[in-house]
């Protein structure tokens, strides 16, 4: 299923947004905090706060998104739209073990998994029973992500997945992601991690001010960056030094 | 641990002597005496008798009944329609959060003595009567308390998260907002709670509560009040009994948060 961004704006804080991920592409969306990444990404999934306005038009497979009510987009939810957030200290329920919060995502769209299959699945086996406090981050993020996995997503959002994690951790996250994503799901990957965006996307975006001002292949942006800001992102980051 | 022990000892105790006045008081808790008036500690009457020759533990132990019917039904009242309505409030729009709250306001600026002795007037002072009004004045209390914990949960990332699973605004509050906000909830029964216990020993007190005969621990303490310089004994007795009901439901309710909060649960 294609998602199709086109002329979405959010009050002055996202303006005049592009773009189309066909199913199966990997797309990075780059940018320095503040720069509507994030926006973007709640936009997309209508989860915009309460006094912030989306325009224009995010369509997934056909299906206009922004016209869409409440209740029939929480059904897509979870089911077809996924996300993931960057603090996996706080995006579970520290009340709830971790075995019934893995399985709510199917139980609420008509589908019963097994806690232990989708926690195998991300390399937790045995955890079903424990609460997300006896949990290290990077474990939390697998859950996370073993959630956001379970209903095969067609569109998987992850808006700074890694950040929060230390370098070994953030690379098993990436591999976890890259594998376990299914072949036809389209992702956004939100990050100002040009390494990552290397390692995991095909396509990317840069996003500055709100606006998207630069798009094309990984390869082609980071080696031959046109906007003058992308050129400032690659002199700041330490991408050359890693490779 | 400790609290949760202590708290359910105390509380275990008025509990036992409830459950058992139904059964068996040493003496009829109302039949006057007048040949064994004002006795002291004895053997045959452990606490005394007090100005009708009543026997004071007797009396004691059914009391325990009201007092605990009071506690209960006022804190019921107010915990089902207090916490919903703050629930409510917390994840609605901004506009009618407010609304909701400032109507709360206007219930909380209504002293529960004001409004109990406000009831007895126009429906008869009773035991009823006076745990109703206690209950309608309490729930402003929870109302606030489970909005405030509502507002601090949805801006956590986990309820983003479940709204990104397609959770729908039931499923959140009932599965992630209640359980995350019940520490709060707890600490606050077991408090009103024991407002509520001394609201209706005010109340009775006052001759707004629990009507004679039918022994209250307020009432006691009334009764014993002119004699207070010859017979102490008359005043602390139920005193003491007021105050072991108090603490034993605040440390219950201290201990039970700890216990049921999953990373504090892990501590004790």
């Amino acid at each position: 299923m294609t998602l199709s961004v086109r002329g979405l704006s959010v009050s002055s804080l996202v303006r005049d947004v592009s773009f189309e991920i066909g199913a199966g592409e990997r797309v990075g969306l780059i940018g320095e905090s503040g720069s509507g990444k994030s926006l973007t990404a709640l936009a997309i999934m209508g989860l915009l706060p309460e006094e912030l306005r989306a325009s224009g038009s995010v369509s997934l497979g056909g299906r206009e998104l922004l016209e869409m009510s409440e209740e029939d987009l929480s059904r897509l939810r979870g089911d077809e739209l996924a996300m993931v957030f960057q603090e996996p200290m706080t995006a579970l329920n520290p009340a709830m073990r971790i075995g019934r919060q893995v399985t709510e995502p199917g139980r609420i769209h008509g589908r019963r998994h097994r806690a232990e299959d989708l926690l195998t699945a991300v390399g937790l086996p045995g955890t079903a029973r424990a609460y997300p406090h006896q949990l290290s981050g990077g474990q939390r993020q697998r859950v996370v992500l073993a959630m956001a996995l379970a209903n095969e997503p067609s569109l998987l959002i992850c808006d700074e997945p890694t950040t929060a994690l230390d370098v070994t951790v953030q690379a098993q996250i990436l591999s976890l992601i890259k594998t376990s994503l299914p072949a036809d799901s389209a992702l956004l990957f939100i990050t100002h991690d040009l390494a990552v965006v290397a390692s995991v996307c095909e396509r990317v975006l840069v996003m500055l001010d709100g606006e998207i001002v630069e798009a094309g292949s990984t390869r082609e942006v980071l080696t031959q960056p046109k906007h003058e800001y992308t050129r400032k992102l690659l002199a700041a980051s330490d991408l050359e030094a890693r490779r | 641990m400790r609290n949760l022990v202590l708290g359910g000892i105390l509380v275990g105790l008025v509990v036992l002597a409830a459950l058992l006045s139904f059964l068996w008081t040493p003496f009829d808790p109302v039949k006057v005496d007048a040949t064994h008036r004002l006795l002291g500690f004895g053997a045959s009457h452990w606490f005394g008798t007090d100005k009708f020759g009543r026997d004071l533990l007797s009396q004691l132990m059914v009391g325990a009944r009201t007092t605990l019917y009071v506690g209960v039904v006022a804190v019921g009242i107010a915990a089902v329609i207090g916490t919903p309505l703050g629930i409510l409030a917390g994840m609605s729009p901004r506009w009618l959060g407010e609304f909701v709250m400032r109507v709360n306001d206007l219930v909380l600026a209504f002293p529960a003595l004001l409004l109990a002795i406000m009831f007895g007037a126009v429906f008869g002072a009773d035991t009823l009567t006076a745990m109703v009004a206690i209950g309608i004045a309490t729930i402003p209390s929870f109302a606030r308390i489970a909005r405030s914990g509502t507002l601090q949960v949805m801006s956590t990332e986990f309820v983003l998260a479940a709204r990104a699973g397609g959770r729908s605004k039931v499923n959140i509050a009932l599965r992630h907002v209640l359980p995350n906000i019940s520490g709060l909830l707890i600490v606050q029964a077991s408090v009103s709670f024991a407002i509520a216990v001394l609201a209706e020993a005010a109340l009775s007190f006052l001759g707004f509560g629990t009507r004679p005969p039918t022994p209250s621990w307020g009432r006691m303490l009334q009764e014993s009040q002119e004699l207070l310089t010859v017979q102490p004994r008359l005043a602390l007795v139920p005193g003491i009994a007021i105050a072991v009901a108090v603490l034993g439901f605040n440390l219950l309710g201290d201990g039970l948060r700890d216990r049921l909060d999953p990373r504090l649960a892990a501590r004790v």
